[in-house]
C-alpha cells in the first residue's frame, strides 16, 4: 500500500501545474468559451510539445509510453485550470479505442499524429435516445458490397466541430443480443455526408449534433472488427470516466483554495470570515468531500493502469466525484457571497463545469444502477 | 502509488480471520449487538461479554497483536497497517481489536511516558492483562474540556484526587482510569492538567452506572473521593496532561469499526434479495438499489481514509487531519446508514430485539439508537470541522 506519487510523477504535476497557471489563464477560458472554435491551437501546440498527448502512447507510435494512472495525474491539473479544448476527446475517446483495439495500420497512420498533436479525434456514441447503454443506439452501418453506408443522428458528441476523425459507434448487426450488434468506424469528419450543428451549452465546451447521411466508410475503417465494437466503446467510457474525475477532484480543488484564499481576508463584522464557525464548517466539508472521493480516483485509475477489471471502482469514483465537485461549488458560492455571483469572478466558471461534468459520462443515478449490479442486487 | 497489499500483510489477514473465526462462540452472530461506529453498543463495555473478552485479549496479546502499531522498542511491529488490518477483520465480526489500553494508552505511554513507567506498564498491557477507561468529560466539561474541574492536591509522594468524571464508558469492566486531573488552577487553561493512571479499585473510587438510550449500561458516573494516586502513575510529566490526551485522542479517532460497515452491507444485502413486501422483491426496487449504492461507495470512501491514516502514521507523520476525518466521517455515515436500514425495513424497522418478527437481530433498530452517539463522542463533528478548518486548513480562529 503507498499513497504517494512517485518522483517523476511528482515533476509532472507541479510542471503542468505551473505551466498551465502561466499558459491558461482565465480571461483566456473565457474567450474560449465565447469563440466558436473553443480551443486554442497555440496552446495545443505548446502541451503537444510538452508530449502530453502521447504521454500514454506506446513509444513506437510516436509517444512516451507511460501508465494511464500517469495520465490521470495530468488530467487533474487541466481540471484545475479548467484548460479548453479536446483533450479528453482526443486522449481518451478517440486515441484509447485506436490504441487498443486498432490493426497495426490504424495504430501506425493515427497515433503519431495524436502523440504530435496534429490530430484531433473524438468518439459519437450517444443520441437523442442512447447514453450508455448499447440497445438504444439508432445510428446504422449498412452493408453495400465491401463498403458501410452510415446514416443517423448523434448527439453530444464532443468536440467533434475541431475533430479531424469520428469513431462512429454504430448498429450493424440486429441480433438477439444488442451489445453484439455494433461496430465503430474510423470516419473522416470531413466528409460531405456529415452535418455538423453547434449546440450551445452552459459551460461553453464544443458539442455538436452530428447527422450522418449515406456517409460511406471502408471495411478497413472498422476498428476492432466487425460487431465488436461494445466492449471497446465500454472499456474506453471506464477510462474517460476516470480522466474526467481527475478532471473535477482539480476543479473541486481549485474551488477549494480560491476560496480559502477569500475567507482568509474577507472581513466582516471586524473579523475575517474565515473565523466563523459555519464557514469553517463549509470548509471542513469541502475538505473531506475533495480528499474522500480522491482516493477512489486514484485506486480506480491504478487498477486501470495495472490492467485489472475496475467496473466497480470506476462506478464508485463516478457517481460520487460529479456529486462532490457540485456540493463544493456551491459552498464556494456561499463563501463568496454576492461577489460570486458576478460574470466577472471566476467561480461560475468551475460551477458550470461541476454540473455538466457530473452528467457527462453518466451521473450517480447511472453509475448507481452499475454499483447496485456490482453488488448483487 | 499501490492499493496492494503485501504478501506478508495479506497472510497476516488470513491468520487473523482464521484465529478470530475460531474464538468466537457458537452464538455470537445472535449475541454481538454492535453497530458500526457507535459508543454504547461496543461488546468490550458489557458486563455480559467481559469474561469472553478478557480471555480473548490475553490471547491477542499473547500472538503480539494489541501491540502491532507500537514502536519496535517497546515490542511492537511498528505497523500501523497491521494494526488496520487485524481491526478491520475482528470488527468484521463485530470483536474489537484491543482495548482502551491497547489501543489508546498503550501507544500514548510510548510516547510520553517516562522509562519507569513504559518498562512497568507497557509489557503488561501489551500482553493484554490490564483494561482501561478514559477519564475526560466532566458534568460542566465536555468540548470544553479545559474547563473541567477534577483536582489533584499534592500530598508527599501521592496525589489526592477528587471530583467526578462522567460518559465513562467500561469504567465498570476496566481495571484503571486514564484520568486527566486539574493540577494548576492558575495556569493558562491548557496548560494546568495532568494525566493519571487510577486504579478502580483504589479507596474512594465510585462507579456509578448510566443507561444509555439502547438500555445498554455502557458508560458510567465515577466519582473520586479523597482518591490517593502514588506520583509515579503520573503519565509523562506534570501539567502537560492536555498535550498527552491529544496525542490519545488521535489514536481514539482511529476506531469507527471499519469492518463491521462491511458486515452490515452485507447482511442488507442478504436482506433486501431475500424479501418481498408489496409483491416485490426489495432489491429490485430502484430506490433501494441506490441507497444501497450510495452506501456502499461511502463505505470505500470511509476505508480510503482508513488505510490512508494507518499509511501515513507508518511513514512516521502525524494524522491530525486524517484522524478527524476518519472519525467525522465514520460516525456521520454510521447514522446514516442506521438511518438507511430503517427505511429499507420499513415497519419492520420498528420492532425491538427480542420481538417476534424482528429482523437481523433487532440490531438495526439498536443502532439506529446508537449513532446518536458516534458523532458525539471523541470530539463532536462540530469540534472535528473545527479541527479540520483551523489546525488542517490554517483558518483564524477569530
Amino acid at each position: 500500500m503507498d499513497y504517494s506519487l512517485s518522483e517523476e510523477q511528482n515533476i509532472l504535476k507541479k510542471s503542468a501545474h505551473d505551466f498551465l497557471a502561466k499558459e491558461c489563464p482565465k480571461d483566456l477560458v473565457r474567450k474560449l468559451e465565447e469563440s466558436h472554435k473553443g480551443y486554442s491551437p497555440e496552446l495545443w501546440q505548446k502541451m503537444a510539445e510538452l508530449g502530453w498527448m502521447g504521454l500514454a502512447i506506446p513509444e513506437e507510435y510516436g509517444g512516451s509510453g507511460g501508465s494511464f494512472l500517469d495520465l490521470i495525474i495530468l488530467f487533474e491539473e487541466i481540471g484545475y485550470n479548467i484548460v479548453p479544448g479536446p483533450f479528453l476527446s482526443t486522449v481518451v475517446l478517440g486515441c484509447m479505442p485506436i490504441a487498443a483495439a486498432g490493426s497495426e495500420t490504424q495504430k501506425k497512420e493515427l497515433l503519431p499524429g495524436i502523440a504530435s498533436g496534429e490530430l484531433i479525434i473524438t468518439m459519437a456514441l450517444t443520441e437523442p435516445e442512447a447514453f450508455y447503454s448499447a440497445s438504444s443506439i439508432k445510428v446504422e452501418a449498412n452493408v453495400d458490397k465491401n463498403e458501410y453506408v452510415i446514416n443517423g443522428t448523434k448527439l453530444f458528441v464532443p468536440d467533434a466541430n475541431n475533430a479531424d476523425y469520428l469513431l462512429c459507434v454504430a448498429r450493424t448487426g440486429n441480433g438477439e443480443d444488442p451489445e453484439k450488434g455494433l461496430t465503430i468506424f474510423i470516419v473522416d469528419a470531413g466528409d460531405p455526408g456529415i452535418q455538423l450543428t453547434h449546440l450551445k451549452t452552459l459551460n461553453g465546451d464544443n458539442q455538436s449534433e452530428v447527422e450522418f447521411r449515406n456517409v460511406r466508410v471502408k471495411n478497413t475503417d472498422i476498428l476492432g472488427g466487425l460487431d465488436s465494437g461494445w466492449p471497446i466503446v465500454q472499456d474506453t467510457l471506464q477510462k474517460a470516466s476516470v480522466a474526467l474525475c481527475a478532471q473535477m477532484i482539480g476543479g473541486a480543488q481549485a474551488v477549494m483554495d480560491m476560496s480559502l484564499e477569500y475567507a482568509k481576508q474577507r472581513t466582516q463584522f471586524n473579523h475575517p470570515i474565515g473565523s466563523f464557525q459555519a464557514i469553517q464548517h463549509h470548509f471542513a466539508n469541502m475538505w473531506a468531500d475533495i480528499n474522500g472521493s480522491k482516493y477512489l480516483l486514484y485506486r480506480a485509475a491504478w487498477k486501470i493502469s495495472e490492467d485489472i477489471p475496475a467496473g466497480m471502482e470506476v462506478a464508485m469514483a463516478k457517481s460520487r466525484i460529479g456529486a462532490a465537485y457540485r456540493r463544493v461549488t456551491i459552498l464556494g458560492h456561499q463563501i463568496f457571497g454576492g461577489i460570486g455571483f458576478t460574470k466577472e469572478h471566476d467561480l461560475h466558471l468551475y460551477h458550470k463545469r461541476s454540473i455538466s461534468a457530473d452528467s457527462t459520462l453518466g451521473n450517480s443515478y447511472y453509475h448507481n444502477q452499475i454499483v447496485a449490479d456490482e453488488l448483487g442486487l | 502509488m499501490n492499493f496492494e497489499f503485501t504478501e506478508e500483510q495479506m497472510a497476516f489477514r488470513q491468520e487473523v480471520e482464521d484465529f478470530t473465526k475460531q474464538e468466537l462462540p457458537p452464538d455470537w452472530d445472535e449475541k454481538a449487538l454492535y453497530w458500526p461506529a457507535g459508543y454504547g453498543t461496543i461488546p468490550f463495555l458489557e458486563e455480559e461479554f467481559k469474561d469472553f473478552y478478557d480471555q480473548l485479549l490475553l490471547k491477542l496479546g499473547r500472538r503480539g497483536w494489541l501491540s502491532l502499531g507500537w514502536p519496535k522498542e517497546h515490542g511492537g511491529q511498528n505497523s500501523m497497517i497491521k494494526h488496520a488490518i487485524a481491526d478491520d477483520v475482528m470488527s468484521y465480526y463485530r470483536v474489537p481489536g484491543g482495548d482502551v489500553s491497547t489501543a489508546i494508552c498503550g501507544p500514548t505511554i510510548a510516547i510520553a511516558a517516562s522509562k519507569e513507567m513504559k518498562q512497568h506498564w507497557l509489557p503488561k498491557i501489551a500482553a493484554g492483562e490490564l483494561r482501561m477507561w478514559l477519564g475526560y468529560s466532566e458534568p460542566n466539561s465536555g468540548s470544553d474540556l479545559a474547563s473541567l474541574k477534577t483536582r489533584a492536591d499534592e500530598d508527599g509522594n501521592f496525589y489526592i484526587i477528587n471530583g467526578q468524571k462522567i460518559w465513562s464508558s467500561g469504567a465498570h469492566i476496566a481495571d484503571y482510569g486514564w484520568v486527566l486531573v486539574k493540577t494548576d488552577l492558575n495556569a493558562p487553561k491548557h496548560a494546568g492538567a495532568t494525566l493519571f493512571l487510577i486504579d478502580n479499585k483504589s479507596p474512594g473510587v465510585t462507579i456509578r452506572p448510566l443507561e444509555n438510550i439502547c438500555g445498554i449500561n455502557s458508560f458510567n458516573e465515577v466519582f473520586f473521593d479523597e482518591v490517593r494516586v502514588p506520583k509515579c502513575n503520573v503519565v509523562g510529566e506534570i501539567n502537560h496532561g492536555f498535550y498527552y490526551v491529544m496525542i490519545a485522542l488521535l489514536y481514539e479517532r482511529l476506531f469507527v469499526g471499519i469492518g463491521t460497515f462491511r458486515k452490515v452491507l452485507e447482511e442488507l444485502i442478504e436482506y433486501v434479495k431475500n424479501t418481498r413486501h408489496d409483491g416485490q422483491v426489495l432489491a429490485k426496487n430502484p430506490l433501494i438499489r441506490n441507497k444501497l449504492a450510495e452506501m456502499a461507495i461511502e463505505i470505500e470512501v470511509l476505508y480510503e481514509f482508513y488505510w490512508r491514516t494507518a499509511w501515513t502514521m507508518d511513514q512516521g507523520l502525524v494524522p491530525e487531519l486524517e484522524s478527524s476525518v476518519l472519525k467525522l466521517f465514520g460516525t456521520e455515515l454510521g447514522r446514516t446508514l442506521s438511518g438507511t436500514a430503517m427505511e429499507i425495513l420499513g415497519l419492520y424497522g420498528n420492532l425491538a430485539r427480542g420481538s417476534k418478527w424482528a429482523p437481523l437481530m433487532g440490531r438495526v433498530s439498536l443502532g439506529y439508537m446508537d449513532s446518536v452517539s458516534g458523532p458525539i463522542g471523541a470530539g463532536t463533528s462540530e469540534v472535528q470541522r473545527g479541527i479540520i478548518a483551523t489546525r488542517g486548513l490554517g483558518l483564524p480562529r477569530k
